[in-house]
């Protein structure tokens, strides 16, 4: 150790050089990692976006499709002067709003950097071109193409849904696979196959040089990626139907599901009022419009609204009187206006009396659906009221409801069906019996369900027991469905007991006026309908009308509930507007026939929105 | 000029590699600040309007201000008027807190109009020379307590005020005077001393206090031992300690965990439930016993020993390592203290990004991320002069000023990197040669304080913007944009250079 201290201290020096340029040597060519990074900084990603994929219906007309509007990109640090009255003039905007966001940017010059923002958003092409043609004039905009929605038929707006820009919540929610700008389907099928529909983004590669002007694609590009456009979806719907069925439906509140019962598939799901497709388009504009309508058309009734089911229940609870025994087809019961019990009396009209189960169901009486659900809570094979109760309960449920059905339709809900829980909580173990709970027999009290369900009710007595769930998308090219929708789903009662309940319903519609059957209005020569009225009671101004069928009766193609809100005996309203739509889809058209084209008329021009209590 | 008057020609007297080496990196900063901060509108160098056309008139007049020094002033004037100057930028540097303008969260600077000043920049050339001055006494010696003293104070006293205006960076060029002071004969170990206070702060908030106790254990008597001569009995008796003791924390866990049920977990469940474990075991008192009490426990049981033992063996370093660890253990203690309390958020902040203790690629560390992005993507021979993308999209921040190496990073690469710090260090070489070389002590003192200075500039800077040191805003000498900068360093060096001719001209 015999160094100088000056030599020290220079041995030094040399040291920290070694360890300074050790780091560089290290950093600058050692690492990619460094160059990658500078290559996301000075590399321009031209972003290309797919085109959304087509949504057709089942006879592969398309409902949704898509078109080209142009957004307007501005890159605020290469714009220079320009003269804002013509830019406005072009692109149709008040001047002030070009100024606005032209200082907004220049607020934000540091964070935006080189970037480009939308300064307007969905030009119509015509538009665009106006633009186009001077846009010379006005370096640093211009304009990039998207694919927007568009609707070349009036069908199905709610059931559809509709596409979106992204924002801050929904990207907080799909990390990563969303960028500001992006567009989603926000409602309805678009939402429920937004991974089929999106498809993926592609890019162009840009080198920037140090002016920060386009110099070459990066690596002649090679690692460009074009756009892959989203998979195409085909609907189980049938847009004539559908249309038609929303034709029939204005100026009523309600809804009609029509399903196919081989398949479960969803022929129609209309609710009413809905959104109209051009508001799906551009539903920015139209957003408060909707959101403030008062009888709320976001409100998809088909499948979210708890309803009564009135009368179309008795079906439900006269098949399981007879699987549990206590019912059989030729049991009467008489009914003299009305099933008395105590002091009290549950209405009916009038009609012959006694009547067997086939003439109950054909004139929809209801004394007789009250011994029926007096037999089977009464039932001594159980010990209690509660246990036969619960396992009516379980029965209900089998046919879906109390429960979401498992539709591919995202915003479905189940509905309520009580158990005994619910009533020994409201009047105490013991303190309740058949009497307190006799409104089920007839659909009414404590029970709600959903026109979806309602529908499939239908599609499961015209496949005599057994219901596919219903769905809205078919499998087709690239695009597979959940196997469940493959799946016979058997409800708790035997097949064999259904066709004791069919003769009812086909006498009901087709025993001709005046031998007491409930829906002669829903006749169709030749088609074979069965249906079954019902008439629920609504605690806000008019019966509610409601209405399934299925036809034709031996080989059944559609089961269809309607349910009109307000609109008072089921054959008034909800039976016309089914019928019409099944002679629609198994005809093709109303037949020349008088009375039918009147009716079709009546149903057109009834308007029953004053009737709704909206508040 | 005269040539019988000067003696020898100016051509042999001047120490004109210096000169070239600084008229090199002036101009290598000017066309890099160019770079930083051209447009696509192909702007000219000259520009009035741009940082570039500035930096040209602070270059002229830093020229004007060396012919100045170099030619008119006496060059004797400097040792006479080192206290009144000292005095007097001492007044500015206080006046600047109250009179001056506020940039970027520090009150440094004063602003006549167009033109910024800080005091800062100044006073280190007057604290070199009062140093200079203090230090060429007669009387000086360093090994005395009172010379010391003095020294302390005349560097002490601007680095405290200049503190004081949160200029860290510029405070912490003042530590640079240390290897002057050992130049001249200060002790060896007040640097290790340093070092290893640096070190213990850093590992006490990177690992843990017991980590770092351990470290100053090893350190402290591998110095005493390297001072005595005995390694092998130190390796012997200390690196068995320290093996046995770094596995001592986890045996010590061990030992807790099977002792006492639920000791695992006790740190990660609600205080209810750590009672409840508590009380359920005899043993958990030893809960309360840390690894980290225990090795103190022993080291402080040594002390006494070792204090005893220097006084017999007449081994006043032993004495000192003993304390030295005494202050080791307050210093680690309180590191904690200071982090949190006594450093400023941002100061903070920038720390713990240098540390990776905390990822921040987008808040404090983004400056440090963009400044290595650009460098790195250099590569060997850099983007080409103005093609640079990162520097010229204004990702860097301060990229004219304190970033202009990221410039020279991404423009000319790695080979332009290594050309800039060959330069600076040939720079330094050559001062502190001439520095030696000299025979008045003022002249050696005030080289050594010159070549310092440089050094602490360069390497926090570099350092920097690579990612070695946290974000401490200062310029790269006589590179950064800036007149207050430039003009600073000229005349440090100015004065320097007539130093060392003034005394070479009579030979």
């Amino acid at each position: 150790m015999t160094l100088e201290r000056n030599h020290k201290l220079l041995i030094g020096l040399l040291v920290v050089a070694f360890i300074l340029l050790a780091k560089l040597f290290n950093i600058q060519i050692l690492q990619d990692k460094y160059k990658i990074d500078a290559s996301n900084n000075s590399m321009v990603y031209d972003i290309i976006y797919p085109t959304r994929g087509v949504i057709y219906d089942r006879n592969g007309k398309i409902v949704v499709g898509n078109k080209v509007a142009y957004d307007i990109l501005v890159t605020p640090r290469e714009v220079k002067e320009f003269d804002t009255l013509m830019l406005a003039n072009v692109l149709e905007v008040e001047p002030q709003f070009i100024r606005d966001k032209m200082a907004e940017y220049r607020r934000n010059i540091r964070r935006i950097g080189y970037q480009s923002m939308v300064m307007i958003k969905q030009l119509a092409p015509e538009q665009y071109m106006k633009f186009a043609e001077v846009q010379y004039n006005f370096p640093g905009f211009k304009g990039q193409v998207r694919s927007i929605r568009d609707y070349p038929i009036n069908a199905g707006g709610n059931l559809l849904g509709y596409v979106s820009e992204v924002d801050a919540s929904y990207l907080k929610n799909h990390p990563g696979e969303y960028r500001s700008g992006d567009y989603a389907g926000k409602t309805g099928i678009e939402a429920a196959r937004e991974n089929d529909l999106k498809g993926e983004k592609g890019y162009h590669i840009y080198l920037r040089n140090s002016h920060n002007q386009i110099e070459a694609p990066y690596k002649n590009g090679e690692m460009d990626k074009e756009a892959i456009p989203g998979h195409d979806i085909v609907t189980t719907i049938d847009a004539d139907l559908q249309q038609y069925g929303q034709e029939l439906m204005k100026n009523k509140v309600g809804s009609v599901v029509a399903i196919e019962p081989s398949t479960g598939e969803i022929l129609s799901l209309i609710s009413s009022p809905g959104i109209d497709v051009d508001m799906l388009a551009d539903i920015g504009k139209h957003y408060g419009e909707i959101i403030n309508d008062p009888y709320k058309p976001m409100f998809n009734r088909a499948v979210q609204a708890p309803y009564p089911p009135g009368s179309v229940f008795k079906l439900v609870n006269g098949l399981i009187g007879l699987e549990e025994g206590v019912l059989q087809p030729e049991y009467s019961y008489p009914c003299n206006h009305g099933y008395y019990y105590g002091s009290r009396k549950l209405g009916c009209h009038g009609h012959p009396s006694p009547l067997v189960l086939e003439q109950a169901i054909m004139m929809s009486c209801n004394g007789y659906f009250c011994y029926v659900l007096k037999n089977i809570l009464e039932n001594k094979k159980y010990d209690s009221i509660d246990e036969a109760f619960d396992k009516w309960h379980d029965y209900v449920q089998s046919f879906g409801f109390g429960r979401k059905l498992g539709s591919d339709f995202p915003a479905e809900l189940g509905g309520t069906i009580p158990t005994a829980s619910v009533y020994n909580r409201r009047y105490g173990q013991g303190g309740w019996k058949f009497t307190t709970v006799v409104s089920l027999s007839i659909g009414q009290g404590e029970i709600g369900v959903t026109p979806l369900q309602i529908a499939n009710l239908c599609a499961t007595v015209a496949n005599r027991g057994y219901y596919y769930i219903p769905h809205i998308v078919k499998a087709s090219e690239g695009v597979e469905i959940d196997p469940k929708y493959y799946e016979r789903q058997y409800t708790m009662v035997d097949t064999t007991q259904f066709k004791k309940v069919i003769q009812g319903m086909w006498k009901a519609v087709n025993a001709g006026y005046g031998s007491g059957g409930t829906a002669s209005v829903a006749a169709v020569p030749g088609l074979d309908i069965c249906g079954k009225t019902g008439t629920a009671q609504n605690p806000r101004g008019a019966d509610n009308s409601v209405f399934i069928c299925f036809a034709p009766k031996d080989d059944p193609k559609i089961a269809i509930a309607a349910y009109i809100e307000n609109a008072g005996f089921g054959a008034t309203w909800a039976a016309p507007i089914a019928s019409l739509m099944i002679e629609k889809y198994l005809n093709g058209e109303i037949g020349d026939n008088p009375t039918r084209k009147a009716l079709e008329q009546r149903v057109l021009e009834g308007d029953l929105m004053s009737r709704v209590k909206t508040d | 000029m005269d040539n019988t008057f000067k003696g020898r020609s100016m051509k042999q007297s001047f120490d004109w590699k210096l000169v070239i080496i600084y008229l090199l990196l002036v101009i290598i900063g000017w066309v890099n600040i160019y770079a930083s901060v051209h447009t696509s509108a192909g702007t000219s160098i000259l520009d009035w309007s741009l940082r570039s056309g500035k930096q040209f008139v602070w270059i002229l007049t830093s020229l004007g201000l060396a012919g100045l020094i170099l030619f008119v002033l006496p060059p004797r004037i400097w040792e006479s008027a080192s206290i009144p100057l000292y005095v007097g930028v001492l007044f500015l540097l206080v006046a600047v807190i109250f009179l001056g303008v506020e940039v970027k969260g520090s009150r440094s600077w004063f602003e006549f109009g167009p033109v910024r000043f800080q005091p800062a920049e100044v006073s280190k050339i007057t604290t070199s020379l009062l140093l200079a001055f203090v230090m060429s006494r007669p009387n000086y010696k360093i090994t005395e307590m009172k010379s010391l003293v003095i020294t302390a104070l005349v560097i002490g006293i601007p680095m405290l005020i200049i503190l004081g205006e949160s200029e860290t960076g510029s405070a912490l060029v003042y530590v640079g005077f240390i290897f002057m002071l050992y130049r001249e004969g200060l002790s060896g170990w007040f640097i290790g001393a340093i070092g290893l206070v640096i070190l213990l702060f850093i590992m006490t908030l990177t690992t843990n206090p017991y980590t770092s106790v351990l470290a100053a254990i090893g350190i402290l008597s591998f110095c005493a031992a390297l001072n005595t001569g005995r390694i092998g009995r130190w390796l012997l008796i200390y690196g068995s300690f320290i093996l046995v003791m770094s596995f001592f924390p986890i045996g010590w866990k061990f030992l807790t965990d099977s002792l006492i049920p639920g000791a695992s977990i006790i740190n990660e469940v609600d205080p209810m439930v750590q009672d409840a474990i508590r009380g359920a075991s005899k043993w958990s008192f030893l809960l309360k016993i840390k690894p980290l009490y225990i090795l103190i426990l022993i080291g402080m049981l040594a002390v006494p020993v070792y204090v005893i033992r220097s006084y017999r063996e007449k081994d006043q370093f032993l004495f000192i390592a003993a304390m030295g660890f005494i202050a080791s253990v307050i210093l680690v203690f309180s590191t904690d203290f200071i982090f949190n309390n006594v450093l400023q958020d941002h100061q903070r902040k920038r720390i713990e990004v240098l540390l990776g203790m905390k990822e921040d690629p987008s808040g404090v560390g983004y400056n440090v991320n963009q400044s290595m992005i650009a460098i790195g993507s250099g590569g060997l021979l850099g983007k080409g002069y103005l093609r640079g993308t990162q520097t010229a999209y204004g990702f860097v921040p301060e990229q004219s000023t304190d970033f202009i190496f990221c410039t020279v990073g991404e423009e000319w690469g790695f080979v332009g990197c290594a050309v800039v710090i060959i330069l600076y260090v040939l720079m330094i070489w050559r001062i502190i040669h001439d520095a030696e070389r000299s025979r008045e002590s003022f002249t050696r003192i005030y080289g050594y304080c010159v070549a310092c200075c440089l050094f602490m500039h360069l390497f926090i800077n570099i350092g920097m913007t690579i990612g070695l040191m946290p974000v401490i805003g200062i310029p790269l000498p006589l590179m950064s944009y800036g007149g207050s900068s430039l003009w600073a360093f000229t005349i440090l060096l100015s004065i320097f250079i007539v130093l060392d001719h003034e005394e070479k001209k009579y030979f």
